[in-house]
């Protein structure tokens, strides 16, 4: 055991450094370090990825050959905390983590060449269509139809909660293309252009006023049989291999620990309940300091993840057990940040920060009162209630675990 | 001891709630909140000339009901349930309990609802402590002079006059400022809730002599005080909503064949849900019975109060969202506008940190 990086890993983390000082817009620092949510704008995504593209950093969990990095998983972690902490934003995680995956592990030769180096590019611009209205948590009962006519499918019903659908050209889909004993069969991974006639997108408002989620209708949308991903009927397979994929590369601890350096920095600049600066606050000072003691134990554990799957052991409860503290920890850190931002918390001013997409709730524009910080935090709060719903409720998640531990 | 309501109390309820419903149903408070101006006058008209509840703290001889902290309780929590946005608490309940002898004008004026306050209170540098530091008055020939600045003053720009807190010398008073006198600026933005807020500068506001309603620490701590007791009662009637709508939601909700309300970690959690409300619900009880009892057993009490509430209003708040799970996301379920509520109360006047370390102190002092 040996919890120190290696000297490679600090020359790599230099590299990292280097490419992204040199390379950061100060509009694409201030996009990523002022986020009212996880989400990036769509156009700042992008355009960092336009630059990442020029390097060959786009997919860093993907096979060389198809244009990955060939990064260990250390690599990728040093990669994720750097970028995080130089303030770029996220690339869409749509097309490079979910879509890619799949049409890497089960697309056809044609597919691959189609559609991998547009995802790469950015030319495509990707989005999902999972959950249903009657389909959340038990996504299997999915009940969007797809009717084989000729050499295409005929796709009719409807997907919620497809995060820049309004903003993608391209997305990936579970459909049914059977009805059958269990649930997990008939179903079919498919790719549509979300140029297609019968697409349509209608916007979703979060409680946080933004519209990044949106519901797609697909009203007897032709899609070639050759956009199916694996076989037709087979998508649950392609679905769970794509869950799988990122196993041992995932990783909260250093996006939270960015966030707690944040806190920090301004609580220290703001006054506390106690008339001295607010990091000097007991009652703060311990609440900053709990949770920096859970995000060291998070870090190790991420770390003992990513080493068992760097040897090829990938231990089935990690992947929930990751996800749930991980978002807990998310969220216990936007209270931190709504404590800290005291009274200015209690202001809607979303203009302070950049959205994922267009504010439907009244707010001003421009100018805003108080810090920046402050205006971001209750963004930041509401939105990511999310996190604990999202990619299977952390519910779900402790079901799942419970199953594997033989309960 | 006696916690039960009397028929005037359950009366005045049942109309209240029926009058809401009538005439400030969900879609229409919310597109009242979003409209420009961001409140209802035909609301507020109704509020006074068909249920005359702007008056309720008002004594009768000045034109009001002469109700009491009970009364207001009850009022507040049926206010909270429907989520008025209009500055009922401000104005009826704090405006009210601000002026006394030889203030009669202004009281009736709350009671025929001619009258909207703000309640200025809160400076950048002070963060929740109640007193002003940075807001001077100065004596002047005539009366008085005010200088400072003003956060996040709720309902300021909707209100035709504002209470402002300022200090004269080392001693704090309550002045009562026209929303456009001279010298009188806002800034004003959306509250997180959808209702209205500003930061208000005071830049040589000349006053009249009678502009000041109120002197002393105690006096400025005993109307947030009655604030917080009050906005504890609306919690209850947010609370409640939330609970309500999950248990619906959560029997209506099938997933893998069953209602979700059927799993045991769902009962468990809305049962943990009805638990903080009922602890929040007997706090807030203990607090309002207080507002008459001597200073340091009236703190205590809403300190108390508020720490409950605001561990309550986290707890039902979040979990009426994620039982709600996608749907919680989204604009269009009432319970992430209730949810949005119940994070507001949860620091207005004063975080819970800040009033466990007032109890504290004065439980020391105790």
């Amino acid at each position: 055991m040996d919890i120190a990086w290696s000297a490679d890993e600090i020359a790599f983390r230099d590299e990292v450094r280097a490419f992204l000082a040199n390379e950061l817009t100060d509009e694409l620092r201030a996009s990523g370090a002022h986020m009212t949510s996880v989400y990036a704008d769509p156009r700042h995504a992008r355009a960092w990825q336009a630059i990442l593209h020029e390097k060959g950093w786009v997919a860093p969990s993907w096979p060389v050959e198809h244009g990955g990095t060939g990064w260990s998983l250390a690599q990728r972690y040093i990669w994720q905390r750097e970028r995080i902490a130089a303030g770029a934003p996220p690339v869409s995680p749509m097309g490079v983590q979910m879509c890619g995956p799949a049409i890497i592990g089960h697309g056809s030769a044609e597919q691959k060449a189609f559609f991998l180096p547009r995802m790469l590019s950015g030319e495509h611009f990707w989005c999902q269509g999972y959950s249903e209205t009657g389909s959340g948590s038990d996504l299997a009962s999915l009940q969007c139809r797809a009717e084989e006519d000729g050499d295409d499918l005929v796709v009719t019903g409807q997907k919620l909660w497809s995060t820049h659908a309004h903003a993608a050209n391209w997305g990936f889909f579970l459909v049914r293309t059977a009805t059958l004993d269990r649930p997990q069969k008939g179903i079919t991974f498919l790719l549509i252009d979300m140029t297609s006639p019968g697409v349509t997108v209608v916007p979703t408002v979060s409680p946080a006023g933004e519209n990044i989620q949106n519901e797609i209708f697909l009203d007897a949308v032709r899609v070639p049989k050759a956009n199916v991903v694996g076989a037709i009927g087979d998508g649950w397979t392609v679905a769970k291999y794509l869950l799988d994929f990122e196993r041992g590369g995932a990783a909260y601890a250093p996006g939270l620990q960015i966030d707690l350096d944040e806190i920090e920095q301004f609580a220290s600049e703001v006054r506390g309940d106690d008339g001295g600066r607010l990091i000097d606050d007991a009652a703060f000072a311990d609440a900053i300091a709990q949770a920096r003691i859970d995000v060291m134990a998070l870090e190790i554990f991420e770390f003992r993840a990513m080493s068992d799957a760097g040897a090829g052991r990938y231990p089935a409860a990690i992947p929930s057990l990751m996800k749930i503290r991980g978002t807990e920890l998310q969220q216990r850190i936007t209270e931190l940040r709504l404590l800290a931002a005291g009274r200015y918390g209690l202001a809607y001013q979303p203009q302070a920060g950049v959205s994922a997409g267009p504010v439907h709730f009244p707010h001003g524009e421009g100018d805003f009162v108080g810090p920046r910080e402050a205006a971001i935090a209750p963004m930041r709060y509401v939105s990511e209630r999310a996190a604990s719903i999202y990619a299977g409720t952390n519910e779900i998640q402790r079901n799942i675990i419970a199953k594997i531990m033989g309960l | 001891m006696d916690f039960t309501f009397t028929d005037d109390q359950r009366q005045l309820r049942d109309a209240l709630r029926g009058y809401l419903q009538r005439n400030n149903g969900f879609s229409v408070r919310t597109a009242n909140a979003r409209s420009a101006s961001g409140w209802s006058e035909s609301l507020w008209r109704g509020l006074a000339d068909d249920l005359g509840i702007l008056g309720l703290l008002v004594p009768e001889a000045a034109g009001g009901v002469g109700g009491n902290a009970t009364d207001m309780m009850v009022v507040m929590d049926e206010l909270g349930a429907n989520l008025l946005v209009e500055p009922y608490l401000e104005t009826a309940v704090i405006g009210a309990s601000a002026f006394g002898a030889g203030h009669e004008t202004e009281l009736a004026a709350i009671a025929r609802g001619d009258l909207r306050l703000a309640f200025a209170w809160a400076e950048a540098e002070t963060r929740f402590d109640t007193l002003p530091r940075d807001t001077i008055a100065l004596r002047t020939t005539v009366g008085w002079r005010l200088d400072g600045r003003k956060i996040v003053a709720t309902a300021a720009p909707m209100a035709t006059h504002l209470l402002v807190t300022a200090r004269i010398g080392e001693e704090p008073a309550l002045f009562l400022v026209e929303a456009g006198a001279v010298g009188v600026s806002q800034q004003a933005y959306p509250t997180i809730d959808g209702r209205r807020a500003a930061d208000v500068t005071l830049d040589a506001v000349a006053l009249p002599d009678h502009a000041r309603v109120a002197r002393g620490a105690e006096a400025i701590e005993r109307l947030c005080d009655i604030g917080a007791a009050m906005l504890g009662a609306e919690a209850l009637g947010v609370m409640r909503v939330m609970l309500d709508d999950t248990i619906a939601f959560t029997k209506e909700r099938r997933q893998f064949g069953q209602a979700i309300a059927s799993f045991q970690v769902i009962q468990h959690r809305m049962v943990d849900m009805y638990m903080q409300l009922e602890l929040a619900t007997s706090a807030v009880y203990r607090a309002v019975l207080s507002l008459g009892a001597s200073p340091a057993e009236r703190a205590r009490a809403v300190s108390a109060m508020k720490v409950t509430v605001a561990s309550a209003c986290r707890f039902i708040g979040q979990n009426a969202i994620q039982l709600h799970g996608g749907m919680g996301m989204t604009d269009e379920v009432a319970v992430t506008h209730y949810f949005r509520r119940a994070t507001v109360i949860e620091t207005e006047f004063g975080s819970a940190d800040w009033h466990r370390r007032r109890f504290a102190a004065l439980s020391r002092a105790a």
